[in-house]
């Protein structure tokens, strides 16, 4: 039948990996000896967790928040100009680049070298020109988990432009010219008109953001190996299976990514269902 | 007659110039955005065509204080990078990954979504929402058991593990893109091929096979690009076996062991990042509506 190959495919390396991750969570590191609710314990009392925790919203609130609302100012902003394309191709272009080349890219900007010497990094560049002390982006505590959250920001705002100006693109003509005849300036009709007309959008781009960014871990693997205190949920998982081979761990890690993913997942058959029946 | 001509011409050049006026704000908003975006990336191009001594002295911006001087660009870290440090190799090595890892999903995402949209089997409903829900199933929590069956079967470090591994976290994205564009071609035109006697094979690869390849082509370029740009999958079946690591793994391994080899890291970061630019800028278009029938529509 047409949909074996992939039923096979999807039962091998998706629906039963995932059902024995649940299952080895229940186990300690070498999955032989049954630990109960031991690993979960851990999970939420763990220090390196916790601050794992504790960065991952972080991550949440700003990736998602920054990258949507920015992502909809530039596509409203850039539907009244004539270069239109250029500029959003130019923005959404960090798109096609990889984590790891983003986080080379990223790692220059941050670069840096001690007070009096000749800074090559970008930022520490401006901040010296600016009369203060070279900082150590990647290495301070205050603000290192602000410094990878901007690259994530830089690469993903150009995805939620692009779906979110097809969506504005989408607002009927009539309806911005009625509201205009009717005495409405830009603001209130960004408010009145398009941000209620697209919130269905809206709420797909950020379900998607927010699963993308639960996912990420490669940019703190390159940049900071998750040392001082930038460790994300993911990044944890990886740390835990590979250097310390505690596969337990490791798949309550993964369990709990995977439940932080249900609400999503509901929605999405949700939504799934309400479509279905409009065809 | 030409009098009002003339003055409706003048009338509309003020409005031009009072609309350009109005829209300056605009503008500058744009061009700033625009202008930031792309400082990182113009700061590792220019960086990577610096000899190494430069590099490590002055900003890179510092090349627009006398910009014609074409001396001071140099060719040499490309050459550095692909010889010394295995970027060259690691090229090869991720056209070997992505290319059948972008087109086996394909052939059996299609396969599959014909089904899904056109035939009719128990369960059918039912499996497709098995779909949906495994589009956001991360792929971390099936790394632990996968990676436990490759090292019995020895798949671990091979080019086959990887393929077959893109191969299903492709799918359910694979499955949903084509399935909804394949379920809104016309009914009419597959009910009368079926009228005529064609067998299902026969309508798959005669007419929805031709018809979906503006969404296989979208597809492609999503799968081609995720593959390429993927570290965390590579990074788990091929571990450090070095002589099969794409080049994600390589220069994430550069930048843990010559972490201040900015010479290398800028060259390198651009070789791995050429594909990926080539393919956006070509197929843009397929790219960005894959992203919006994976999203908006959903």
């Amino acid at each position: 039948m047409y949909v074996t190959p992939a039923l096979l495919f999807l039962s091998a390396y998706l629906i039963l990996p995932t059902l024995e991750t649940v299952y080895l969570s229940f186990f300690d590191g070498r999955s032989r000896n049954f630990v109960g609710l031991k690993n979960y314990v851990f999970a939420f009392t763990d220090h390196t967790m916790l601050v794992a925790f504790r960065n991952n919203l972080l991550w949440l609130v700003l990736v998602t928040g920054i990258s949507v609302s920015l992502g909809l100012i530039i596509a409203v902003l850039v539907d009244k100009v004539r270069y239109e394309a250029i500029a959003k191709s130019i923005i959404f272009l960090p798109m096609a680049i990889s984590f790891v080349g983003a986080s080379v890219i990223w790692k220059f900007v941050y670069a840096y070298r001690p007070a009096g010497a000749e800074q090559i990094g970008l930022l520490n560049a401006i901040v010296t020109s600016l009369g203060f002390a070279p900082v150590g982006w990647l290495v301070e505590r205050s603000v290192n988990n602000f410094a990878l959250i901007a690259i994530m920001i830089w690469l993903y705002t150009g995805f939620c432009m692009v779906i979110l100006s097809a969506a504005v693109k989408g607002i009927p003509a009539d309806v911005i010219e009625a509201a205009r005849i009717d005495g409405a300036n830009s603001w209130q009709i960004f408010w009145r008109i398009t941000i209620p007309m697209i919130r269905s959008t809206l709420l797909v781009v950020s379900t998607t953001m927010v699963i993308l960014v639960l996912k990420v871990f490669d940019i703190v693997f390159v940049m900071t190996g998750g040392n001082q205190g930038t460790e994300v949920i993911a990044s944890l998982m990886i740390k835990e299976m590979f250097n310390y081979r505690n596969f337990g761990r490791g798949s309550t890690i993964a369990v709990i990514l995977l439940l932080l993913i249900v609400p999503v997942m509901i929605t999405n058959i949700r939504r799934f269902k309400a479509q279905e029946k409009l065809r | 007659m030409t009098k009002a001509v003339n003055k409706s011409n003048r009338t509309n050049n003020t409005n031009r110039k009072t609309e350009f006026w109005q829209k300056l704000p605009i503008h500058i908003a744009i061009l700033t955005i625009a202008f930031i975006w792309t400082l990182p990336s113009l700061g590792l191009f220019i960086s990577s065509l610096r000899p190494r001594g430069d590099m490590l002295s002055t900003g890179w911006w510092t090349v627009f204080w006398h910009p014609l001087e074409i001396t001071q660009f140099y060719l040499g870290n490309y050459g550095d990078v692909l010889r010394s440090s295995g970027m060259g190799e690691a090229f090869l090595n991720s056209l070997t990954i992505a290319v059948p890892a972008t087109v086996i999903p394909i052939a059996i995402a299609t396969f599959a979504a014909y089904a899904f949209a056109w035939m009719t089997f128990p369960g059918r409903q039912l499996l497709f929402i098995l779909v949906v829900c495994l589009l956001v199933v991360p792929l971390q929590t099936t790394l632990i058991p996968v990676l436990r069956v490759y090292a019995q079967l020895g798949l671990a470090g091979t080019f086959l593990g990887v393929w077959l591994a893109h191969t299903a976290y492709g799918l359910p994205l694979g499955i949903y893109l084509l399935r909804n564009y394949i379920g809104a071609l016309p009914k009419d035109l597959i009910e009368a091929a079926a009228v005529d006697g064609a067998s299902h094979l026969k309508i798959f690869t005669k007419l929805i096979v031709p018809l979906s390849m503006p969404a296989i082509a979208s597809f492609a370029v999503f799968q081609f690009l995720w593959v390429w740009n993927d570290l965390l999958v590579a990074l788990v079946y091929l571990g450090g076996t070095a002589d099969v690591a794409p080049v994600t793994i390589q220069l994430s391994n550069l930048v843990g062991s010559r972490g201040q080899d900015w010479y290398l890291l800028t060259a390198g970061a651009f070789i791995s990042m050429i594909v990926p630019l080539m393919v956006f800028f070509g197929l843009q278009r397929y790219f960005v509506r894959g992203i919006l029938a994976g999203s908006v529509k959903s």
